[in-house]
């Protein structure tokens, strides 16, 4: 009796961890890769739009923020994670919103202000506040203004610069037609301008899991909702709300900068406020701003806000008073 | 006050060991404001290196006088009449560089290092080391807004005090000369110096450990 019982207990060990205890098979690599593929779609009608030479830009972004990411965990003295694609992911990302022609050398700092400044002064991957390539777009924003806002124009348009659809409306008063804008046959950056290819793309990360579709949906409809009442306000004056849509790098930062696991909420009703504080911040900023695009701030702050969202959307604990 | 520091560490530590800019982090509002160019740094260091001295000075002479409970208006009133005829000083002597610095000059008065100089060692020490211990801080302070300035200017023009330092390939970066770059350059030297700093720490702390194991060692 006494041994039956020594036996059982030596061959089920009690096991106390803390939690989380529920796991899944996500690991961060499988992510990053899978985003990646999901970028494949705008990646190929950037070249298309633009030509087969901004593969140039592309390389030098992913390779400047894959060297950052080794040379710093070395000098960290912590263990080389290129592997995880993280690094990679920033430096695609990055890529996608330069302008096309954009100088080879400015996009090598902008990558390594990326994932330096942006990513491991605040401690590396799952520290950082801020969406890392669009901390390095905003350094080279701020560093090379004439340059970043040069826009060559598409390969299928007879001219040899054209104005963003976003850019047109703001500074020429003319409106883009939103058939082009759909397909991608607009001036603008590298990956921002085929909402189709986005769109492929954004969906399958929907469908296999990685993006929660509330963050997309909230700025979707967030951008319509105040998109819709400034254009009643005077419909001659201000886009369309499918204008908004279309325009800039809305469905890239939608899809692809604002559902970045680390900078963005974790509970739902986090999400939507996130959502729909960065489609205010955006409509305001287009609309009322100086500059023609906010997409990249608009995302930028409310990434501060993160934080703050998450400690008011806290999920009541089971059986805790209201 | 410990009687074993001595006249050198007094005008020392304020390069270094508690620079006000990277270690105490006093005085931001000029450090960010003014470095746009390695001169501006300069002359911003050395005009409130000058207040920095004399106000110190003055402070610490008449120290008994006054009376603890409007000691703070008391060091304000010494520190504006200096910083006034640094104003006027550069006004005559120098126009462009005090229409540059604007209306950083006059603000020394309300600079964080010269106040707190002014109350944690001047109100405390004898003239002599109360000098010492301004000019310090205030050589710290110049270094920190040379450097700043330095870094920025090469960055943002490619020339720094008018030579050209970077080829004409390089893009400027415009971004330097604007607040931003000065909050950013400011943080990265600020880690520097942290960052160094916990290395020598660590270095020492190895090396105690090191020196104990070994009279351990012999001891036993």
């Amino acid at each position: 009796m006494a041994n039956e019982l020594l036996e059982t207990q030596t061959m089920t060990r009690l096991e106390l961890t803390t939690s989380p205890h529920l796991h899944n098979n996500w690991s961060t690599s499988r992510a990053m890769w899978l985003v990646s593929a999901a970028l494949l779609p705008c990646t190929a009608a950037a070249l298309i739009i633009f030509g087969w030479e901004q593969i140039g830009i592309l390389l030098a972004s992913i390779v400047s923020a894959a060297a950052t990411e080794a040379v710093i965990q070395k000098l960290r003295r912590l263990p080389v994670t290129l592997d995880d694609g993280s690094a990679v992911l920033t430096g695609w990302l990055l890529a996608l919103t330069l302008p096309p022609g954009f100088s080879l050398v400015s996009t090598a700092i902008g990558a390594i202000v990326a994932v330096g400044i942006g990513k491991h002064v605040f401690g590396g991957l799952g520290y950082n506040i801020f969406n890392p390539a669009l901390v390095g777009r905003a350094f080279l924003q701020a560093a090379f203004p004439v340059a970043m806002t040069t826009w060559k124009s598409p390969n299928f348009v007879d001219t040899i610069t054209s104005a963003t659809p976003l850019g047109g409306l703001k500074f020429d008063a003319t409106a883009s037609a939103l058939g082009p804008m759909f397909l991608g046959n607009t001036g603008g950056s590298l990956g921002e301008t085929s909402a189709l290819a986005l769109l492929i793309g954004g969906v399958f990360l929907i469908a296999v899991g990685i993006v929660n579709w509330r963050i997309p949906v909230a700025m979707g409809s967030g951008v319509l909702i105040f998109g819709t009442a400034v254009w009643l306000m005077d419909t001659q004056v201000y886009p369309s709300p499918v204008y908004h849509l279309l325009g800039g790098g809305f469905l890239l930062g939608a899809l692809f900068m604002a559902t970045d696991w680390v900078s963005s909420p974790v509970t739902g009703r986090g999400m939507w406020i996130f959502g729909l504080g960065i489609a205010l911040v955006v409509v305001v900023i287009r609309v009322f701003g100086g500059l023609p695009e906010g997409m990249m701030y608009a995302i930028l702050i409310m990434n501060a806000f993160v934080p703050m969202i998450d400690r008011y959307t806290r999920p009541k604990v089971f059986g805790a008073a209201a | 006050m410990k009687k074993d520091v001595t006249a050198a560490q007094d005008f020392l530590k304020g390069i270094w060991q508690q620079n006000p800019i990277f270690v105490q982090v006093l005085g931001m509002c000029p450090t960010l404001a003014v470095t746009v160019s390695a001169i501006n740094g300069i002359a911003m260091g050395l005009a409130t290196t000058f207040v920095l001295i004399c106000a110190s000075l003055m402070i610490s002479l008449i120290r008994h006088l006054i009376p603890s409970q409007v000691r703070i208006a008391s060091y304000i009133v010494v520190i504006a009449a200096f910083v006034t005829i640094v104003d006027l000083v550069m006004q005559a002597q120098f126009l462009e560089l005090s229409k540059a610095l604007g209306p950083f000059i006059p603000l020394i008065v309300v600079n964080c290092i010269v106040l707190g100089r002014a109350e944690a060692f001047a109100s405390k020490n004898n003239p002599f080391r109360s000098m010492l211990d301004a000019a310090g801080m205030g050589v710290g302070f110049l270094l920190a807004l040379f450097v700043l300035g330095s870094v920025r200017e090469i960055l943002a023009t490619r020339s720094i005090l008018g030579f050209q330092v970077l080829p004409e390939g390089f893009t400027p970066w415009l971004v330097m000369i604007l607040p931003a770059g000065a909050f950013i350059t400011l943080g990265l030297l600020m880690a520097l110096v942290n960052w160094n700093a916990m290395r020598r720490k660590k270095a020492t702390e190895v090396e105690a450990l090191k020196h104990y194991r070994e009279s351990m060692a012999s001891t036993a």
